[in-house]
């Protein structure tokens, strides 16, 4: 499904700001994955997946979807294949249309934009199913600004966008971090809901220990801009938060000194 | 001031000039409302592409082509001009309002070699113009340049509030509201934001040619300023009619009523007597002002604001 082949990426060249955020990442998924990526504070995971999307071009290294070499697609048309929900819940809506617009946005990724109309009545029955399926009674507010929901009803319609046309991978920035525990809840159970009922291969970056190890069949964790372990499968079922602590100190030499990684135990 | 009844007679008579000057303005600021509201891009592109729009128009119809084959023309070259300031924008990733100096700094030269000289005027009498100051009284109602100007703004809202509601314009939307998603959900953000260059420069190129037949010249400083005149159009229009017009075609209405309301405003104050070459400085001090409100909300509440624009208006003299 998804082959990261050694992947290198540095930010800000040759300036004392120079940064290795990516230091030869590799990663295969197989069809069907769902891959939990845990690591402290800048060890590369939200880089890892804006160079998956392509938000900038990789230094090395290539990138592959179903076989397909994508490393040098740019980010637009990158997006028939994947499904992104980002940490802000700003960034994945437009604040400014309804949230039946944005349901026809995101239903027309990979797709050319034309002079048809931007949405029509059979759609608009297909996100109203869609929408009170969600449970937060958003199918009766079609035409409200997405800029007047909340951030966790924001979340859960940036979810529905992502997964409105099937992607081939969908990317999970800390998507639930911005949210208070209760919501971040209800958008983590929703999330697992739909990737488990569409059969999607994941990839979902979280800070909560805990979130990591109950969801998805594979964990990996960051450190400086590489993998420093992957386990899937009963050996993963079978971890305990303790014992990614102290992987985390054998592959890195270091404490696990980050506060929200501590917070989140 | 002493007033007397005949220049209050002056101010009515001068109306119907204001109205028709709003309205040709007014498109203009529609096409400022598309790049600075829809694609949130201040484009400064506006002051070169308007007099663009006016040369062409005017040198197409000196060189005996028919007016709407010039007003084609002056379209087109919008067009172009605004295919420049998109390329420096997302191609060579120059930042909008460099990009839109760098084309307005071009065009100058551009207008001139188009015109041969810094003015060229078209005679009424001679040429079969559609719009013209002299087409607003004691003319049959179909060639009333008012009824004209006005015709042509509820077509061209017609035409971009149907645009705006296709696909390929919600992506635009999008791409205004929203780069990171738009890029997300698979649209192309530079080629949204050329095209919606294209489309504003292309309106303010037209406005510039209705412009130029009005006042029966095209003039290389006729655009100088001209995107202040739209913002204080678009402000405006916002702070009128806001409340009222929610729906993206009324609210093109509403600019196009804030350039009438502007032009008013301006005729009343030159009645008033103010020195007339004043009157920029004016404009760009009301329209500063008008531009600073969201953010002192945002910093010192909307009470103080409120204070604040009411002293405005006092010392200004126009509530």
């Amino acid at each position: 499904m998804l082959e990261v082949k050694n992947i290198v990426k540095t930010f800000n060249t040759g300036t004392v700001n120079e940064k290795q955020a990516l230091r030869s990442v590799s990663l295969t998924l197989a069809d069907g994955d769902f891959v939990t990526v845990i690591g402290g504070n800048g060890a590369g995971k939200s880089t890892f997946l804006n160079a998956i999307a392509g938000v900038w071009p990789v230094d090395g290294g290539r990138i592959l979807i179903e076989g397909r070499d994508i490393t040098r697609l740019p980010e637009h048309k990158r997006a028939r294949f994947l499904g992104r929900v980002f940490q802000d819940p700003m960034t994945g809506t437009a604040a400014d249309m309804g949230i039946e617009e944005n349901l026809a946005l995101a239903f027309r990724r990979g797709g050319i934009r034309t002079l048809k109309q931007g949405i029509n009545n059979q759609e608009r029955q297909l996100y109203e199913e869609m929408l009170a399926k969600l449970g937060l009674g958003l199918q009766t507010r079609m035409t409200s600004k997405v800029g007047l929901l909340s951030g966790g009803q924001r979340q859960a319609l940036t979810l529905l966008m992502a997964t409105l046309r099937r992607p081939k991978l969908l990317l999970l920035d800390e998507h639930t971090a911005a949210l208070d525990p209760k919501t971040a809840r209800k958008v983590l159970d929703l999330t697992g809901e739909i990737v488990q009922e569409q059969g999607l291969t994941a990839l979902m970056v979280t800070h909560n220990m805990k979130d990591a190890i109950q969801m998805g069949n594979r964990l990996i964790m960051m450190h400086e801009g590489r993998i420093i372990y992957d386990v899937a499968g009963e050996e993963k079922k079978r971890l305990q938060v303790e014992d990614l602590l102290r992987k985390f100190e054998e592959a890195s030499g270091e404490e696990f000194a980050n506060d929200r990684m501590m917070l989140a135990k | 001031m002493g007033l007397s009844l005949g220049s209050m007679a002056g101010l009515f008579n001068a109306l119907p000039g204001a109205v028709a000057q709003g309205l040709v303005w007014g498109i203009m600021a529609i096409g400022v409302y598309i790049t600075y509201r829809v694609l949130d891009i201040a484009d400064l592109t506006v002051d070169g592409s308007l007099c663009t729009g006016g040369a062409v128009c005017i040198m197409l119809m000196l060189g005996g082509q028919n007016v709407w084959v010039a007003m084609t023309g002056a379209l087109l070259a919008g067009m172009a001009a605004g295919f420049v300031t998109g390329i420096f924008h997302t191609f060579m990733g120059i930042p909008a309002i460099l990009a839109g100096i760098l084309t307005q700094l071009g065009l100058y030269s551009v207008n001139l070699k188009t015109m041969g000289k810094a003015n060229q005027a078209i005679n009424v009498d001679k040429f079969d113009l559609l719009v013209s100051l002299r087409f607003i009284k004691g003319v049959p109602f179909y060639k009333n340049t008012i009824l004209l100007v006005a015709v042509i703004i509820v077509v061209l809202i017609v035409v971009l509030y149907w645009f705006f509601g296709t696909e390929l314009g919600c992506s635009l939307r999008a791409t205004g509201c929203n780069d990171r998603m738009a890029r997300a959900q698979g649209i192309n953000t530079d080629f949204s934001r050329v095209l919606g260059l294209m489309i504003s420069n292309g309106i303010v190129a037209l406005a510039g040619a209705l412009l130029s037949q009005y006042q029966g010249f095209a003039d290389i400083n006729m655009g100088r300023g001209a995107i202040v005149i739209g913002l204080a159009a678009v402000i405006i229009g916002e702070a009128v009619f806001g409340r009222l017009f929610r729906n993206f075609g009324l609210r093109l209405l509403s600019v196009a009523l804030g350039s009438i309301i502007y032009y008013f405003v301006l005729q009343i104050v030159i009645w008033m007597g103010i020195d007339t070459d004043l009157l920029k400085l004016l404009s760009a001090g009301v329209v500063a002002i008008f531009l600073a409100v969201p953010s002192w909300k945002s910093r010192y509440g909307t009470t103080a604001v409120k204070f604040v624009l009411r002293f405005v208006r006092k010392i200004g003299g126009n509530d």
